[in-house]
């Protein structure tokens, strides 16, 4: 009944922090209403008559305006940066990235009135699927986008492929398939290719090269359009300063030139970058280089105007599509706020017409079109400020007007008199009609950044009353198990039933169904229950308490000592909360928080020495000098010295692990860990092959060393499957992974046969691993007892040769933790008094650390999975993870030991200090195996680790790359009952001894056994360090939530506080989840060792 | 007896006290560009020198170590010197590494941190080499719960403490973005253990009087 209690109430903890977060991502991720309607035909803006002059009109399949080419090809180059298309003749020395596009250099200086060469600027997210859509519809991504990469389902706005669609153009697609889950079945003909594998340079380009000349000479086509990849697989994998980058930019030259060589008349050519690249060559932030696309325009047909030799014009990445829109001849999409491009929009014959005018119509078609869309939108959402559109409004309508005039001045005197006068007003109104565009975008670029604040606050009200309820049950935990009734049936009833009440009420008084809402009134009804009927108990006992003392000061002054015992670890804990509120501290937060670390742990240890627990006895008594001078007045114990080596282990883990830290783009001097290359980008050979020796020695040191700790705690004795799979399975995982590195760092340029080889092996290797692993889970899940007994009784002979071959005899009478089998048996010898009779021994190896040793195969399960998901000179960064962990839990554990020398009661309690340390090293390790919570730090690769080919769905990569960043987290969160194991590992035989002299013969080790001997207590310590690591977690979690609540209109908010939120947010989930299913591992090895010891006393009775 | 000592206490905080602001003022009158922050390695040269030389002058004048009131052989007084100054070297390079542990840059800035150790070691260890002789363990046994044995103790747990803490609230401004010239490593840190010992001076003395009652000192 305990365990059940235990984790059903960690269970709804977490349930209820769900619940806040829910409800506050819901009130603060942006949204944007996307609008079904489409623009036709038929509704065109304004009536032919307007049009230009009469006769001309629309040619018959050209809506809205005069198409004025037939055909156009769209290249996407992905991750084309402004810089890569630009060329300067005079460098002499150019990067790999430089100077390579020269066909576009020379046809902008040779044709200056047919190509042209833009500034792209792309709206942040800089995602390729956020770009897309941007560039089709016309609109701007919201950021709740950036998470749907994975699963890119259809556009359902309008777009310009719709529109070509529906005005009967063949649309041919080739290239990277995002196309295709954003558009299904819209191509005439498509010839998509696969787009994650961010590995493969080539496969989707030579796809492309392979179709598009006969594409373009066959004439089935009227839109082409063909998304190149190699650039950004090649930014991705090597980054842009790499010769690849040149080859790749060297092949798109070339297939550019003969393009242009084979354009036809009608035929636009548009070739466009969706994004830059960072240095690092990552993309989906909104630094300058991934924001700064190039975009070159070419037809053969004079286009621009000779405008004086400027150095190149910008364009927003969405004006493309009112742009092309009217160039084609089509409606302009409906949810489009773009602005065309005027210089595109010169009048053919320029000698006769007012040059002007296409301009003004083709803005003008535009303002129109984006007032519909304004007009209908306001009335759909209504989220945009009245006062502003009143503005817009009226600019609008004095554009219309001003347009309407000169049109019809223009039509009344049928020869054009190009006074200065008319001039100047034309010039005006083109001012007054971009104006109006351009104020448009700003105002709604700022409305789409738009929060639900009653939402915002309810889901901070719920998180932090969470927090104060995790904070509650944790001080009370001992007592928790009789009231559960009270604190948990009640307050869940209760939930659900106000979540009911809410929900038939929407039923009957039609209101939209909300989850969101039912959730928050479950959650707000068990929380006023909760504390209601806890505050209701406390008040109980008060009553009860003053009664019985009269002198409350005593009460009080101990409550104090109390509060003042957990003023340090939480106070600590607020400084860190404080620091996310400041973006200073959020960009170094890794040093942040390992300097808060250092600085707690200290704390901890220097304190254990101010209240004298180091020395062996009491300072007071009265000594000889004599005895002063011989062996020293403090006689510190042999435990001092350890601490003192283990924090300097943990210190220099901490100081290595700096190391491994990723830069943020924001810190401007900072070079990434060169650890974060993988061995496959080192080109000098030796130095490969020293990291490789490096990184598979500490591969196999962190193997060795948990090996080590098995055998030192004699778990590794018995015969059963997982001792077995220790032995040889985890030696066999490391081989793998040896070898799936030697493959993987391999260079490229090998033979194909070998090449196909190789592609095999890195699809085996990773199998094999992921099937062990699992198996390992299984046969832990199965049977997680390591422990052996040896039976006095009997020859060592007859069990012994079983193993010996393989366990040295040394090894065998050193490393034996007897355990005690006598102090099991008096206990049982209450219930079986025949048994008195029989005094021998038995020793059972490993019984003493049985919890631990089936948790740490588990953790060690999970490092080998998690070190294969990061790249292989990563090892280094988990061994000194373990490092760090073990040297802290020595600490820990010796602390727990020396502080409470006689309080049998207090091993049962993990105090705050640790759970708060256990909880800061897992973020110090988060950064520490090169991570940061920005976009593009995400480890991409990490989902093709034994995938090359792609997967077919997205929920495994998605998984997978969330175990590679929340790789410490989750090593963490399975590790966390070790703070309440790790005092009982580390019993101390001396004090023991001391204190209980009295039973003698009883001072035997019992270790872990304790845990067993009280279920009771064992599983209210377990609630309790659930609670407490939950409640480390959730304020953290609050305090992000509230930094990025009030600071959202902050500037750093989208590049900064956001990420952050939203890596704390995820965190917290995965740090929940794998704690919850800890703690059901941890109840189902307690239910096996009390079987198992049902089974001996079975043995033992007949 | 208690309030001559207490007051001989305050009296000689107080001069360590001016010798700080002497240290810092002073020097700009006869230097043209000193100032804490601009020429802080200066600054932090003259300040641990005043610092110590001062404490070291106030304890040959005032005795305060009761267990050295016995004569001592002029050799023995010679080694005693000596490994006085071995230690104060020793937790030099002690307090060196504990601030590299902490985050400090190792070669960046070196000569700073070593005089940021140096000043730290002025601020704690060397009142204890005053105040307790070059015995270790004394010193350790001065800080614990219980160890405190006569005013001097209390005073020097509370002056150690309070630098340590200020070294440690120096370092939180760091990486703010606001570009001061004095959140440079390690002049905030410097400044912070400072003021923590400028303070914990002036605090020390008020405090035992406030706890008079409280503080016995079982072995006198
Ligand atoms: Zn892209
Ligand atoms: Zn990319």
């Amino acid at each position: 009944m305990p365990r059940i209690v235990t984790v059903l109430t960690l269970c709804w903890s977490c349930l209820l922090f769900y619940a806040g977060l829910g409800l506050f991502l819901s009130g603060f991720l942006l949204v944007r209403v996307e609008l079904r309607s489409r623009s036709s035909c038929g509704e065109a803006p304004m009536p032919s008559a307007w049009g230009g002059r009469q006769g001309e009109g629309v040619t018959p399949d050209s809506c809205w305006m005069a198409r004025r080419f037939s055909k156009a090809i769209v290249l996407i180059i992905d991750a084309l940066r402004f810089d890569f298309a630009k060329y300067d003749p005079k460098n002499r020395n150019p990067k790999p990235f430089e100077n390579k596009l020269d066909v576009i250099y020379h046809s902008v200086i040779s044709k200056p009135e047919h190509a042209r060469l833009f500034q792209f600027r792309a709206d942040p997210p800089t995602t390729t699927m956020q770009r897309i859509k941007g560039m089709t519809t016309g609109t701007l991504p919201t950021f709740i986008d950036v998470g749907s990469n994975f699963a890119s389902s259809a556009i359902q706005e309008d777009n310009l492929i719709q529109q070509l669609v529906q005005n009967e153009k063949k649309v041919v697609f080739m290239g990277d398939d995002t196309w295709e889950g954003l558009f299904p079945n819209k191509f005439f003909k498509s010839f998509p290719f696969p787009s994650f594998n961010v590995k493969d340079l080539h496969t989707v380009d030579d796809g492309i090269l392979q179709h598009i000349y006969t594409t373009v000479e066959g004439n089935e086509w009227d839109v082409l359009i063909a998304h190149f990849l190699g650039v950004d697989h090649c930014g991705h994998r090597y980054g842009p300063h790499h010769p690849a980058m040149a080859e790749k930019l060297m092949q798109m030259n070339k297939m550019l030139r003969s393009l242009i060589g084979q354009l036809q008349n009608d035929t636009l050519l548009v070739v466009l970058g969706d994004h830059g690249m960072t240095n690092t060559g990552d993309h989906g932030g909104d630094s300058e280089g991934e924001v700064n696309a190039a975009l070159f325009i070419y037809s053969t047909l004079p286009l621009f105007e000779i405008k004086p030799a400027e150095d190149s014009n910008v364009v927003s990445q969405i004006d493309l599509v009112p742009t092309l829109a009217l160039l084609l001849g089509i409606p302009i999409p409906y949810s489009n706020i773009g602005m065309v491009m005027v210089d595109l929009f010169i009048s053919e014959p320029k000698l006769d017409d007012n040059q002007y005018l296409e301009q003004a119509k083709a803005l003008h078609i535009n303002a129109i079109q984006v007032n519909r869309f304004l007009e209908s939108y306001s009335y759909a959402a209504k989220d945009l400020p009245v006062t502003k559109l009143k503005y817009l409004k009226e600019l609008f309508s004095t554009a219309v007007m001003e347009y309407n005039d000169l049109i019809t001045i223009m039509q009344k005197s049928e020869k054009i008199v190009p006074d200065q006068d008319f001039h100047t007003r034309f010039q005006n109104l083109l001012i007054t009609q971009q104006r109006y565009l351009r104020e448009t975008k700003e105002v709604c670029r700022e409305s789409w950044a738009r929060f639900n604040p009653a939402h915002m606050l309810y889901g901070i009200v719920l998180l932090a009353a969470t927090c104060m309820h995790c904070f509650l049950v944790s001080e009370t935990a001992s007592t928790f198990e009789s009231l559960y009734k009270q604190l948990l049936l009640y307050p869940v009833i209760w939930g659900l039933t106000a979540g009911l009440t809410v929900y038939f009420w929407m039923l009957i008084s039609g209101i939209r169904l909300e989850p969101l809402m039912i959730c928050f009134w479950i959650a707000f009804g068990s929380h006023v229950s909760f504390h209601w009927n806890f505050w209701r108990l406390e008040c109980k006992k008060h009553n009860h308490s003053d009664k019985l003392i009269q002198s409350s000061n005593i009460c009080n002054q101990q409550k104090w000592k109390s509060w003042l015992k957990c003023f340090i670890p939480l106070g600590i804990l607020l400084l860190r909360c404080l620091a996310m509120f400041s973006n200073s501290f959020v960009i170094t937060e890794g040093q942040v928080v390992s300097f808060l670390l250092k600085s707690l742990v200290t704390f901890t240890v220097l304190k254990l020495k101010w209240n004298g627990k180091l020395n062996s006895y009491c300072l007071n008594t009265p000594f000889v000098p004599d005895i002063q001078k011989n062996s020293g007045s403090m006689s510190y114990k042999r435990e001092s010295c350890y601490l003192i080596v283990f924090m300097m282990t943990f210190m220099v883990c901490i100081l290595f692990s700096s190391n491994f830290y990723h830069c943020r783009e924001e810190i401007a001097d900072c070079e990434p860990s060169p650890f974060l290359k993988p061995l496959s980008r080192i080109s000098n050979s030796q130095e490969k092959n020293f990291h490789y020796i490096l990184s598979v020695s500490s591969l196999g040191a962190l193997v060795y060393l948990i090996r080590r700790w098995f055998l030192h705690y004699g778990n590794l004795n018995s015969s059963h499957l997982v001792v077995f799979f220790i032995r040889l399975g985890f030696p066999f995982i490391v081989f793998c992974l040896c070898c799936y590195w030697a493959v993987n760092a391999a260079s490229e340029e090998t033979s194909i046969k070998l090449q196909d080889l190789i592609k095999k092996i890195m699809i085996i290797i990773p199998g094999i691993v992921f099937v062990l692993v699992i198996t390992g889970f299984l046969i832990v899940l199965w049977n997680p007892i390591t422990v052996f007994i040896k039976d006095n009784r009997e020859s060592d002979e007859t069990l012994v040769p079983s193993y010996k071959d393989s366990m040295a005899t040394e090894v065998d009478s050193l490393h034996v933790v007897p355990l005690i089998y006598r102090k099991m048996q008096k206990a049982m010898s209450i219930h079986f008094n025949d048994n008195q009779t029989k005094t021998q021994t038995m020793a059972a190896y490993g019984l003493g650390t049985v919890y631990s040793a089936a948790l740490i195969t588990i953790l060690t399960l999970l490092t080998l999975l998690l070190i294969m998901l990061h790249n292989e000179r990563m090892s280094l960064a988990f061994l000194l993870l373990f490092l760090e962990g073990f040297s802290f839990l020595e600490i820990h554990g010796t602390t727990r030991n020396l502080s409470l020398q006689s309080n049998n009661t207090g091993y049962f309690f993990v105090p705050w200090y640790a759970v708060t340390a256990w909880a800061f090293t897992a973020t110090q390790f988060f950064y520490a195996t090169g991570h940061q919570p920005t976009f593009p730090a995400i480890q991409w690769n990490a989902a093709f680790v034994g995938f090359i080919e792609g997967h077919s769905t997205n929920i495994l990569p998605a998984l997978l790359v969330g175990m590679n960043t929340f790789a410490s987290h989750i090593l963490f969160a399975v590790g966390c009952p070790l703070l309440l194991l790790w005092p009982f590992v580390r019993e101390m035989k001396s004090c023991k001894s001391k204190n209980i002299k009295k039973e003698s013969g009883d001072e035997d080790q019992v270790m872990e056994m304790r845990l067993r001997e009280k279920p009771q207590m064992f599983s209210a310590a377990l609630l309790q360090l659930g609670m407490r690591y939950l409640f480390v977690y959730g304020v953290q979690l609050l305090a992000s939530v509230c930094a990025v609540a009030i600071l959202r209109r902050h500037l750093m908010v989208w590049k900064i506080f956001a990420p952050k939120f939203l890596f704390e947010a995820l965190g917290f989930v995965v740090t929940s989840i794998y704690l919850l299913i800890t703690f059901c591992f941890i109840m189902r090895v307690d239910v096996a060792v009390n079987k198992w010891f049902k089974e001996l006393l079975l043995k033992q009775s007949r | 007896m208690r309030d001559i000592e207490l007051r001989g206490m305050f009296s000689a905080h107080i001069i360590l006290v001016l010798s700080i602001v002497f240290s810092t003022l002073v020097p700009s009158l006869f230097l043209d560009e000193f100032s804490v922050t601009g020429t802080h390695l200066l600054w932090l040269c003259v300040c641990s020198a005043t610092v110590s030389a001062v404490t070291i002058v106030l304890y040959l004048l005032l005795e305060t170590n009761p267990t050295s009131s016995k004569k001592n052989s002029p050799s023995s007084k010679v080694t005693k010197i000596f490994r006085s100054c071995l230690l104060f070297f020793i937790s030099c390079v002690i307090f060196h590494g504990i601030l590299v542990l902490y985050g400090a840059p190792l070669l960046v800035s070196f000569r700073e941190t070593f005089m940021f150790a140096v000043l730290l070691s002025t601020f704690t260890t060397l009142r204890c080499l005053c105040m307790l002789g070059p015995n270790v363990q004394a010193w350790i046994r001065v800080f614990s719960k219980n160890g405190a044995m006569s005013i001097w103790d209390t005073s020097l747990q509370i002056t150690t403490i309070c630098s340590l803490f200020g070294a440690w609230l120096g370092a939180i401004p760091i990486p703010l973005d606001w570009d001061r010239p004095w959140q440079v490593w390690p002049i905030s840190c410097t400044l912070g253990a400072t003021l923590g010992f400028t303070i914990s001076l002036v605090i020390a003395p008020l405090w035992i009087y406030w706890h008079k009652k409280h503080l016995t000192y079982k072995c006198r």
